[in-house]
């Protein structure tokens, strides 16, 4: 079993603080890897540094054998086509149609023609069941819509890697099982090997095959969701259990509560 | 103490200016060393010329509209006191192919279409669309900044030409239409008095300069924001606020130079 | 289809930028080609030039008939030597034509004015006029009024 991607004696800084330090990560080709843990743990941030779209200070990024981080401009863009993104707002062109969106990628990089483009898109759209709604504008779209349109945008080239960066946030109860159903299917169709980042426990661990969970920028634990349902650490725990209090303290420190009120 | 405190904010401002006058120039380097692809960016960059120039030519016509009218009569009420109404052609001509053209064109251009400019992009880069097309591998700075860039640098001197054409045409109405001036003196006297060389040509020298200076610190002003609705909002005014000291601080330097006074 | 209409609407701006480049270049600024491609030159020295320019117009009986070219010093006779354009379609200058440096209005630019003599033979490429005068300088003028105010009647 090859690793996609590899990640060792990762260190990265931002505005002073230390994000990671010393992380070890290994992610299966194939497979889908939930990476999880706290808000403001870094997750998105290390979807940018596997795309490259960050520097770390130290430590290594493989990615499908090449070393992301040195990398010159126009190798990174070779690669990155073999990378598909969804980032949590979507991001789609809000300029272009439903349709120009996912050809966007099609258009850039290939000199298919335009036929061959439109039945590409078309199918692209029935595997995330937009096809109909291919002639509206994104303003147009709900959030769970939009989101499934940037998803089949991310696969128009067919990629070999595809992260989520929270794919479940904010969505109700139907949007949410349409995505959790697409990003399973997509695996197990395509063999695509997929990186979800999440905090909604539930869903991620429901098709996850492996699980890192960070918090203070470190792992603090991994496995698969059955491995890390049991996991003793108590701050893991409190994690997947959603315990207001724990580990993580549910007072943001402040002085004696009587001194304060007394003042 | 309170002094060393302002200083310091001060010199920390400075150098928070010098710094992004650095990233711009960088931003620009970048820019401009590009191979370009012409087939597939020639549409982009029609489409930009179509955004920036044919949408910003209602204000700029009216405005040299105006402009013109207002020359021509305060123009004509001075001269008339010195018996040189005759002159007025020449004063209306002069005064915008000279100046008013290049500077008061920029000066709404930076106001409609910098501006803009600066909006669209800063809002792209807040709603992520700049960060997903790059992880697609296609650089925003070559798709989205590029276009707009030419396209402002071209926009500006045609409508600089066309505000002054407009501009003259006010004059004459105002001047020959209404107040009675001679038209046959109007146009001659204009006509001797300005050169195409020196007056024309170097008026389109200095839109093109300008053109080029507000098209950069619209562009930038998009593509450095802090991704925030407020930063949006600051961007964009600091793009009118930068645009139009450099338009008018440039104004006075190419000037001394082409009247040969350096 | 709304690329079409784009296109169009570009293809218009850039025909009335061009268009207005057209009106600049004729009507207000008067630029002629016709002088510069077929012309012939004609010298002559000056005095004093005043604040005669180069490209200043030159005239007979006040039509514009040319442009001055060049103006150099002759630092043996400490003259002014101007170098006239004048359009081919005036061949005809009598040989003993004058020149004299005249302005504009009462505060206008200065230009030359040409006065045909009487003379058969014309001016050719390269001819020189021989009778000029100079430009009248507004100081001289005044100072000889405020000399002749202060003596009337003549000398004393």
């Amino acid at each position: 079993m090859n690793d996609f991607v590899n990640i060792h004696g990762l260190y990265f800084n931002r505005n002073g603080r230390n994000i990671f330090s010393d992380i070890e990560l290994n992610i299966p080709q194939g497979k889908i890897t939930a990476i999880m843990g706290p808000s403001g743990c870094g997750k998105t941030t290390l979807l940018r540094l596997i795309g490259g779209q960050l520097k770390p200070e130290r430590g290594n990024i493989h990615v499908d054998g090449k070393l992301i981080n040195k990398l010159s401009r126009a190798q990174l863009y070779e690669l990155r086509r073999k990378m598909g993104i969804l980032f949590q707002s979507g991001a789609l062109f809000t300029n272009l149609s439903v349709y120009e969106n996912v050809a966007f990628p099609l258009k850039e990089h290939t000199e298919l023609p335009d036929f061959m483009i439109h039945d590409i898109v078309l199918m692209k759209l029935q595997s995330v069941g937009l096809r109909g709604a291919k002639n509206l504008m994104p303003s147009q779209l709900s959030g769970g819509m939009a989101r499934r349109v940037a998803l089949a945008r991310a696969i128009a080239l067919d990629p070999a890697l595809i992260m989520y960066d929270e794919p479940f946030a904010g969505l109700d109860p139907i949007a949410l099982g349409v995505i959790v159903k697409l990003i399973s299917d997509l695996n197990k169709a395509l063999g695509i090997t997929t990186i979800l980042v999440s905090h909604e426990v539930e869903e991620a661990l429901s098709i996850a095959d492996y699980i890192y969970v960070i918090a203070s920028g470190k792992i603090i634990g991994h496995g698969t969701p059955e491995k890390v349902h049991i996991d003793k650490n108590p701050e893991v725990q409190q994690f997947l259990q959603g315990l207001p209090d724990g580990v993580v303290p549910f007072h943001y420190p402040a002085i004696d509560y009587s001194q304060d009120l007394l003042h | 103490m309170l002094i060393l405190e302002k200083l310091r904010l001060l010199g920390q401002f400075g150098l928070q200016l010098l710094m992004s006058f650095g990233r711009s120039g960088i931003f620009l380097a970048h820019l401009l060393i590009r191979k370009p692809r012409f087939k597939k960016s020639f549409p982009l960059l029609i489409e930009q010329l179509y955004f920036i120039g044919v949408l910003s030519l209602v204000i700029i016509v009216l405005s040299g509209l105006f402009i013109g009218l207002v020359v021509g009569l305060q123009g004509y009420n001075t001269l008339n006191k010195f018996g040189a109404s005759q002159q007025l052609g020449q004063l209306v001509a002069l005064s915008v192919v000279r100046e008013l053209g290049p500077v008061v064109t920029a000066l709404l251009f930076a106001g409609r279409a910098g501006s803009a400019l600066t909006a669209e992009i800063g809002l792209m880069k807040s709603t992520e669309q700049l960060a997903s097309m790059e992880m697609m591998g296609v650089d925003p700075l070559w798709r989205v900044i590029s276009p707009r860039f030419w396209g402002g640098f071209i926009s500006m001197p045609l409508l600089m030409i066309i505000f002054s054409a407009v501009a003259v045409w006010g004059g004459y109405l105002v001047g020959v239409v209404w107040l009675g001036v001679d038209g046959g003196t109007f146009w001659s006297a204009m006509q001797s008095a300005v050169n195409f060389h020196d007056d024309i040509v170097n008026g389109v020298i200095k839109s093109i300069v300008f053109g080029g200076v507000v098209t950069w610190i619209a562009v930038f002003q998009g593509y450095d924001t802090v991704p925030t609705a407020q930063g949006i909002g600051r961007a964009t005014t600091r793009t009118v606020v930068y645009s139009s000291l450099a338009v008018l601080g440039l104004d006075f330097v190419l000037t001394a130079v082409m009247m040969g006074g350096w | 289809m709304r690329e079409r209409i784009i296109e169009i609407w570009v293809g218009f701006f850039m025909l009335l930028g061009i268009l207005a480049l057209l009106v600049l270049a004729f009507k207000v600024s008067g630029l002629s080609s016709s002088i510069k491609e077929n012309g012939y030159n004609i010298t002559a020295a000056f005095d004093n030039v005043g604040g005669l320019k180069i490209r200043s117009p030159v005239s007979l009986a006040g039509v514009h008939i040319g442009e001055v070219s060049t103006i150099k010093l002759d630092s043996m006779q400490f003259k002014a030597i101007v170098t006239m354009k004048i359009d081919q379609k005036y061949k005809q200058l009598p040989i003993d034509t004058s020149a004299s440096i005249l302005t504009q209005g009462l505060l206008g630019a200065n230009y030359i004015s040409l006065t045909p003599g009487f003379a058969p033979t014309f001016l050719k490429n390269n001819g020189i006029v021989q009778d000029t005068h100079p430009a009248l300088i507004l100081e001289d003028l005044i100072g000889q009024l405020i000399f002749s105010l202060k003596n009337p009647g003549g000398k004393k």
